[in-house]
């Protein structure tokens, strides 16, 4: 490598190395200041985090770099920016919290830093080795924050499992790759496509395929790889939930949709099936599991659960409207679950506890009407309810499954909303209807300020819908 | 003139309106005062516009107002036709009406919703109105079922009171029978004439049937299956809209809703259901004369269903207690008579019976309610008795309307508005060709002798004998304020006077200059001129049963009270008869309504509960909560078992692609 292209590569991941050098050096602040530096370093990581947002969107160029490990597309612009804003939101919301839910640590906003590097790393990966070791470094980030809270067994208890579950994912992810680098020879997505274009399909590498997709479906929580989720959820504290939920889901869909449109484009029709499988599976327990549940953390991870679903109905098409229904899908899901979670951070009853259970919302509307229009109208979106955001993500990935003429998949899409949109009709009513039980205190600025504009999002898509389009289709054009 | 017309229809649309929509904010005197002011306006405009066309030299005057419907040939608009028989009904509808309002004043001056009562009268009025001035066939339909709508509401006024509301739906439903057939004849006619307007379909009915002796021609309609032919199609026709007159008209099969309408306040029963909505039937076989005058077949059904039900509800009438329903089921039997003089082709003598029967059953009813505002709401003739002393202006009142309605008079001099109507209407039918002209005739004259006994019951078990009430009630008898009063001073006069004055017009020697071709004969009808020529006794048979009727009256309530009493124990069989309104009720019961609330029941339980819930709906929801209940047990919490799953889960999904690869 010359010191001409290093240069260049150097340039092209310039966001990526902001996040590097300041996570170091929060660290070093956090640790020459001590422990109650903990609000500094927060502020100053969501600095960080706007720098390289700004550095990306407005100076970084595209290209490859470093030997095509690294790739700067339309697309990974997208999804980084979409990453950024997850991680930035989260970490506000966490400001008012860090106290109450005992994660006041200097190393906490570094360590979501540290993911935030990963996870874009991770969405530039064009390469296994790449993509495995951002894949690892956001993996070890998220380990350690779901269970920062070390005196709650819950926490600690999530965590582990996690931890425990994510490493024999990591296996199976390790374990694909060698197959496709035994049977292709390559390790570049570019390169492993060209090779498969040439030789041909063949058993090991289909295994190798099943193995690779299986770990990442570990990441966005597919069926059957989400028995993590409905239990880390509960058990992380709440703010760590909320960063779970959004960007480290969009960092996992970005190379899920990079690695089976560019590496496995040959065998389409292999992974396609097994993506519709997932997406059934997902789709159709995140509707059936979530009508039990009575925690309101828990029932987000189901809808987790269903929405990745939904967002892989689009990426099943395979088609470019498939991969703008992903993106789009993804950023709705990412707006609607970022001002969920700031309303669910907001039951906080006046004698300081947090409260998850749905029934707490009882009589949120004459309690606290702002919040309990917000958080109905944000219920909706997810249910899919015209003419919220939520109805419009499903409505282009379906039209995308029709296209493709997958109309069983689409149909089970329908029906699975269907009986969906059951649980977040349930919430709605336990607020409009039910007696008041107490009342919550008053809701933090931050929470307002990111619960009201996912609000003004969720129901102004109708306007903005049409630049936000074809900002999606410029990205997803990147592939075809 | 236009504009006179217009405003006799829309002035009391126009009072329904003000007292409908401000009637709370200007309260119930303004309410009552602004109606009533409109209507007697409407009013004197009716009688201008009943001189101008019906005794003046007027021809019909046309007016159209708005386009209505156009839709391919189907051309309807909203329009009014007026010629005499309309300048008839005009002066009907809103002498009894104008009349009602004012003595609705006092009648209802306890009532806390007198706004609301007075918006219906008016609204009423309006839909009346709209019916008999109506240009074609839809608009009169609009009319039509707009005094349904009037009718239900006033009948169920006094909402609170189940049986009321009971009345109001009975009314509804059975009129909807009625206008099912209404609706299909007038399908029929603009299949037929390929026009709902009435002057197409006159125009063309003249030449509609092919000539004496011609081939029968080929079938034009099939109805039910059946193939018509012209002649076939026409009384088709006639028979679906006579079926629609049966329902509103309260006709014999179709008059079980009239007795029970008598829920509703008593100057209600004056106005609709005796003076004016009821007789639509009556309006409505006048007007399409031209089409019945072309169907025998269909003027003999007519004539059979109009003598049964005068004969049947004077049967009935001759054992009622309630004052008001020995009214409504002389009613019922008066417009049998009406639609017997329809069927023999005697139209004139129709409409003349409906103008003097207005008169003088308005006055009844009237003088009814002033009796019951007089003995504190009690209606039972059983708890009266003895009240001429206490309210004597009532008595003479309903005296005038009991001479009336039993046609006192002496033939070829002088006589009572109801002698000169129902003489005529008797007579006719003994002269007309009818094939069952003599079994009418008989019918009729037994209802005469049965109309003047319950009349004279009426009066005796009322007014004359010993007081039956409690002495708290007699102790609180006492006359009508004048506003009640004036009313019937007015009827009373129309009662007795209207048949001298204007029989020669309606059905004798002015006929053709009064009518001007509004009723249509065709030209073998000669009834006009036969029906002077019938035999003596014919001409004296209906004075002689009112002559009886009244002396067995008064033999049994007078002169022997005992003798009812002892009637009835020793006739139980028929009395229980009677007095059960020939079981019509319980029979309809038993038929139509426990079949219809068991089929109800059954569609509801079986079909929608068990079948479309327990499998729509429920079912679902049930399985849904299943699958439910198994999908939240596998997250056990365990970790190896969330191992375990993923390790399935790829397991799985290599071996799919496993076999598939081979395949």
């Amino acid at each position: 490598m010359t010191a001409e292209t290093l240069l260049a590569s150097l340039q092209l991941s310039i966001p990526e190395l902001i996040l590097a050098v300041g996570a170091m050096a929060l660290l070093m602040i956090g640790v020459f200041a001590g422990e109650k530096s903990a609000s500094t370093v927060t502020g100053l990581a969501v600095a960080v985090l706007i720098i390289a947002g700004l550095w990306l969107v407005l100076k970084t160029g595209e290209g490859e770099a470093y030997g095509g490990a690294f790739l700067s597309d339309p697309f990974a612009k997208f999804m980084k920016v979409l990453a950024l804003i997850g991680s930035i939101t989260a970490m506000v919301m966490t400001v008012g919290h860090a106290r109450s839910a005992q994660i006041d640590r200097f190393e906490f906003p570094v360590l979501l830093v540290l993911a935030t590097l990963g996870m874009l790393l991770m969405i530039s990966a064009n390469d296994l080795i790449s993509l495995y070791l951002s894949l690892e470094l956001q993996s070890l980030a998220l380990y350690v924050v779901a269970a920062i809270n070390r005196d709650s067994v819950r926490s600690t208890e999530a965590g582990l499992k996690y931890f425990v579950l994510g490493a024999l994912s990591s296996g199976m992810l390790l374990y694909g790759m060698s197959l496709i680098y035994g049977f292709t020879g390559h390790t570049g997505f570019t390169q492993i496509a060209a090779a498969l274009t040439a030789e041909g399909r063949s058993l090991g590498l289909i295994f190798g395929l099943v193995f690779v997709l299986a770990g990442l479906a570990f990441k966005i929580s597919a069926v059957p790889f989400h028995m993590w989720t409905p239990d880390v959820y509960e058990g992380a504290p709440t703010p760590v939930t909320a960063f779970f939920a959004a960007a480290p889901k969009v960092a996992a869909m970005a190379i899920l949709v990079r690695i089976v449109i560019n590496a496995f484009e040959p065998v389409v029709a292999d992974w396609q099936q097994i993506i519709v499988f997932i997406s059934i599976a997902s789709m159709l327990l995140g509707a059936f599991a979530a009508i039990g549940q009575k925690n309101i953390k828990r029932l987000m991870a189901y809808s987790s659960i269903g929405h990745m679903g939904y967002a892989l109905v689009g990426l099943a098409a395979g088609s470019m409207a498939g991969v703008r229904g992903v993106l789009l899908y993804m950023l709705i899901y990412m707006v609607m679950t970022l001002g969920t979670f700031a309303c669910i951070l907001a039951m906080r009853r006046k004698e300081g506890e947090n409260v998850e259970n749905i029934d707490d919302l009882a009589g949120l509307s004459q309690t606290n009407p702002f919040m309990a229009t917000v958080l109905t109208v944000l219920m909706f979106s997810l249910a899919g309810i015209p003419p919220m955001a939520g109805f419009f993500g499903k409505y282009f990935v379906f039209m995308a499954a029709i296209e493709a003429q997958l109309y069983a998949l689409a149909i089970i899409g329908v029906l699975a909303s269907v009986v969906g949109a059951y649980y977040y009709l349930r919430v709605i009513k336990v607020m409009w209807f039910d007696d008041a039980k107490g009342e919550f205190a008053r809701t933090a600025g931050e929470l307002k300020l990111v619960f009201g504009l996912s609000g003004l999002f969720v129901i102004g898509y109708v306007l903005i819908g049409g630049p936000l389009g074809s900002a999606a289709e410029a990205a997803a054009r990147t592939f075809f | 003139m236009d504009t006179i017309i217009k405003a006799i229809v829309f002035l009391p649309l126009i009072g329904f309106l003000i007292a409908g929509l401000f009637g709370t904010s200007i309260g119930a005197k303004a309410s009552e005062y602004v109606t009533s002011g409109l209507m007697l306006i409407a009013l004197a405009l009716s009688w201008y516009v009943f001189f101008d066309v019906a005794l003046g030299e007027q021809e019909m005057i046309k007016v159209s107002v708005l386009r209505w419907i156009q839709s391919g040939s189907f051309d309807v608009e909203w329009g009014f036709r007026v010629d005499t028989l309309t300048a008839v009904m005009f002066v009907v509808v809103n002498t009894v009406s104008t009349l009602v309002h004012i003595y609705s004043i006092g009648y209802m001056h306890h009532d806390p919703h007198r706004p609301r009562f007075f918006a219906y009268l008016s609204l009423f009025t309006f839909a009346m109105l709209m019916l008999i001035t109506s240009d074609n066939l839809v608009q009169m339909f609009f009319g039509w079922e707009g005094v349904g709508l009037a009718s239900y509401l006033l009948i169920g006024f006094w909402y609170k009171k189940p049986s009321a509301n009971a009345a109001a739906i009975k009314a509804f439903i059975v009129n909807r029978v009625g206008d099912f057939g209404f609706s299909l004849g007038i399908f029929l006619v603009f299949v037929l004439f390929g026009s709902v307007n009435f002057e197409t379909i006159f125009a063309a009915a003249q030449t509609y049937l092919p000539a004496e002796g011609a081939a029968a021609g080929e079938a034009v309609v099939t109805l039910f299956g059946m193939h018509l032919e012209k002649a076939d199609a026409i009384t088709a026709a006639c028979l679906l809209l006579f079926m629609g007159a049966m329902g509103k008209s309260a006709q014999f099969l179709l008059h079980t809703w009239l007795p029970d309408a008598m829920e509703g306040p008593t100057p209600v029963s004056a106005l609709i259901h005796a003076a004016t909505m009821v007789t639509a039937g009556v309006f409505l076989v006048a007007r399409m004369s031209p089409l019945f005058e072309l169907s025998p077949d269909a003027l003999t059904v007519v004539t059979i269903i109009g003598a049964i039900t005068a004969f049947f509800a004077a049967t009935v009438g001759l054992v009622q207690n309630d004052i008001k329903r020995v009214i409504a089921y002389s009613t019922c039997s008066q417009l049998g008579y009406m639609f017997v003089a329809l069927g023999v082709g005697a139209y004139g003598a129709a409409i003349f019976h409906l103008f003097t029967h207005a008169f003088f059953k308005a006055l009844l009813f009237l003088g009814a309610g002033s009796v019951i505002h007089a003995v504190d709401g009690e209606q039972d003739m059983r708890y009266m008795g003895g009240l001429r002393p206490h309210i004597k202006v009532t008595y003479w009142m309903m005296f005038i309307g009991t001479i009336a309605l039993t046609g006192v008079g002496i033939p070829g001099v002088i006589g009572t508005a109801g002698f000169y109507s129902k003489d005529a209407i008797i007579e006719s039918t003994f002269a007309s060709h009818s094939a069952v002209s003599g079994f009418a005739f008989a019918l009729l004259v037994i209802a005469a002798l049965f109309t003047s006994f319950y009349s004279w019951r009426l009066t005796f078990m009322t007014f004359h004998g010993k007081p039956r009430a409690s002495s708290d009630v007699m102790h609180h008898v006492h006359e009508s304020p004048q506003v009640m009063l004036v009313p019937l001073y007015i009827l009373g006069i129309g009662a007795l006077a209207a048949g001298y004055f204007f029989h020669d017009h309606f059905f004798g020697e002015g006929y053709a200059e009064f009518w001007k071709g509004a009723l249509f004969t065709s030209a073998e009808n000669e009834i006009l001129h036969e029906y002077h020529h019938v035999p003596l006794w014919v001409k004296w048979s209906p004075f002689c049963a009112m002559a009886l009727g009244l002396f067995t009256a008064w033999y049994m309530y007078i002169r022997r009270p005992e003798l009812p009493k002892y009637l009835a124990e020793q006739h139980r069989g028929l009395y229980q008869f009677l007095l059960n309104k020939w079981y019509f009720d319980e029979l309809y019961d038993l038929l139509f309504v426990r079949s219809a609330k068991w089929l109800g029941t059954f569609l509801w339980k079986e079909g929608d509960g068990r079948v479309i819930d327990g499998y729509g709906p429920n079912g679902v929801a049930a399985r849904v909560l299943n699958v439910t209940d198994r999908v939240v047990r596998l997250q056990t919490g365990y970790l190896y078992h969330y191992a375990f799953a993923m390790l399935i889960g790829i397991a799985a999904l290599v071996t799919w692609m496993m076999f598939r690869s081979s395949f």
